[in-house]
């Protein structure tokens, strides 16, 4: 389902004396369909830059990213659009949403941008906010007020509304309680049954081992770490 | 998929002064396209370029007409223009004043475009007015005011209705959110969010306000002296900006 091949990054700043900053040589990643590989190396190593870049929220200097059929590493901005929309998931590890736009439209957008009905993606909102313990009376409200686990199960509910075959989770369970811990850890083992391929970054061991099948060693890959 | 808009090497020069050069892109349906800049980055020439407002000196802009698919706009005959311009395409001004006749009432203001598409029948029109104002929350009480009654806010959006009731298929938007309070601005951003869904609108935004861009488009371009320095995925562009002026553009934004 998602084929890394090869992949190398490095940032320029431009503004700083040109520094270049080599952050990922020569990575290569497999993740089959029904499958869980957590990213794993120290702080700083590079695991949100490979997610980024699997998302294509990063651009990937060279090498390729095979998300199903479309290379995220060479894709016309359009063809990652709809990507994201159909095929991609990504629940980062912080919220960003339109103010004043209500909980339950911020989690039922995903399903309105690949044409799902209102009512339908509303209730599907609604089933995903009540699992995720976030009171009722809150649905009407903008998330931008909540508290910071509020706002994370919020990303979670929007991050999973959608069936995406293959999903990036950047720290899902941090910030959570641990009945919200259960609940968001169930969903991602839902998710895998139904056949998703994922990836993940989780610095709760626990969950980790309890959800992920490998791991992948980011470090091995950082120019500067591997000695 | 044929494209909505081509555009091929547009260049306006203004005397031995660059306004905008070589520009090329493709825009497709239901694609919303941000272009930033600083100011005399020549974003808003090249708007008014493609919008058919300004002749460029050199190049095409093709849209994919109703009748006979894609045309050259800029060779095509001036009524042939205006005809689109008053059913496929819509025009926000950054100044809703440059986009209304002030001495007209509300339900008059969005009624006439739906004259100019050949509408006669007045009640039909008042309640697609009643209709469009309702859309952009202004209330049925006000249809007869005049826009020089209404706040900078409300100005705005019912310029935006105005443009959006002869159901156009391509916007072009010139600072749409440019000088109104933030409140307002969160309001109209959601406005334009849901109706560029709900009526699969392509839409090409001239902002130099990079969190309108990141909540509005699906694509950036960056300009700075009339070139475009950088294009891509708006998110990618703003997080792992790679030309220059774009990282000092991305990193000078002031944090709240």
């Amino acid at each position: 389902m998602i084929n890394i091949e090869n992949v190398s990054k490095s940032f320029i700043l431009h503004n700083q004396g040109a520094a270049e900053i080599p952050v990922m040589q020569g990575a290569s990643l497999k993740v089959a369909a029904g499958e869980c590989v957590a990213l794993v190396g120290a702080s700083g190593s590079g695991k949100s830059t490979l997610m980024r870049m699997i998302y294509g929220n990063y651009v990937t200097a060279s090498g390729r990213i095979m998300v199903e059929d479309v290379d995220v590493a060479i894709a016309a901005p359009r063809d990652i659009i709809a990507l994201r929309r159909h095929t991609l998931g990504y629940v980062s590890q912080f919220l960003r949403v339109v103010p004043r736009v209500s909980t339950l439209n911020v989690v039922a957008e995903p399903l309105l941008s690949t044409g799902i009905p209102l009512d339908e993606a509303l209730t599907k909102a609604q089933e995903l906010l009540a699992r995720l313990n976030i009171p009722e009376r809150l649905w009407s409200l903008s998330p931008t007020t909540f508290s910071g686990g509020e706002q994370q199960r919020v990303n979670i509910a929007r991050g999973f509304a959608y069936p995406y075959p293959a999903l990036l989770l950047d720290e899902p369970t941090a910030s959570l309680d641990p009945t919200n811990r259960a609940t968001v850890l169930a969903m991602v083992n839902e998710a895998k049954g139904r056949g998703a391929a994922i990836i993940g970054i989780f610095h709760d061991h626990a969950a980790r081992d309890e959800i992920c099948d490998r791991q992948f060693d980011v470090t091995l890959y950082t120019p500067g770490l591997v000695a | 998929m044929t494209p909505l808009l081509q555009v091929e090497g547009i260049a306006k020069f203004y005397g031995s002064r660059i306004g905008c050069t070589d520009v090329s892109f493709d825009l497709f349906p239901g694609e919303v396209m941000g272009i930033v800049g600083e100011s005399g980055s020549g974003k808003s020439t090249l708007l008014n370029c493609l919008a058919g407002h300004q002749k460029p000196d050199s190049g095409c802009v093709r849209f994919d007409t109703r009748a006979d698919g894609l045309r050259d706009t800029i060779t095509m005959s001036e009524p042939e223009r205006r005809m689109l311009s008053r059913t496929d395409w819509a025009f926000v001004h950054q100044h809703a004043r440059d986009g209304l006749r002030m001495n007209v009432s509300a339900g008059g203001n969005v009624g006439e475009r739906l004259m100019a598409v050949n509408a006669r029948h007045y009640g039909d029109i008042r309640a697609s007015a009643i209709d469009w104002l309702s859309r952009v929350e202004i209330t049925e009480d006000r249809i007869d005011d005049r826009p020089t009654a209404f706040s900078g806010g409300m100005q705005q959006r019912l310029q935006i209705a105005r443009n959006l009731v002869t159901g156009p298929r391509l916007v072009f938007m010139d600072e749409p959110t440019g000088g109104l309070d933030v409140s307002v601005q969160a309001r109209l951003l959601d406005l334009l969010r849901g109706l560029v869904r709900e009526m699969n609108l392509s839409a090409i935004i001239v902002t130099h306000d990079l969190a309108v861009v990141r909540l509005l488009a699906d694509r950036l371009m960056v300009m700075k002296d009339g070139h475009v320095i950088e294009t891509g995925l708006t998110d990618q562009v703003l997080d792992d900006p790679q030309h220059a002026y774009t990282q000092l553009l991305v990193s000078s934004v002031l944090q709240v």
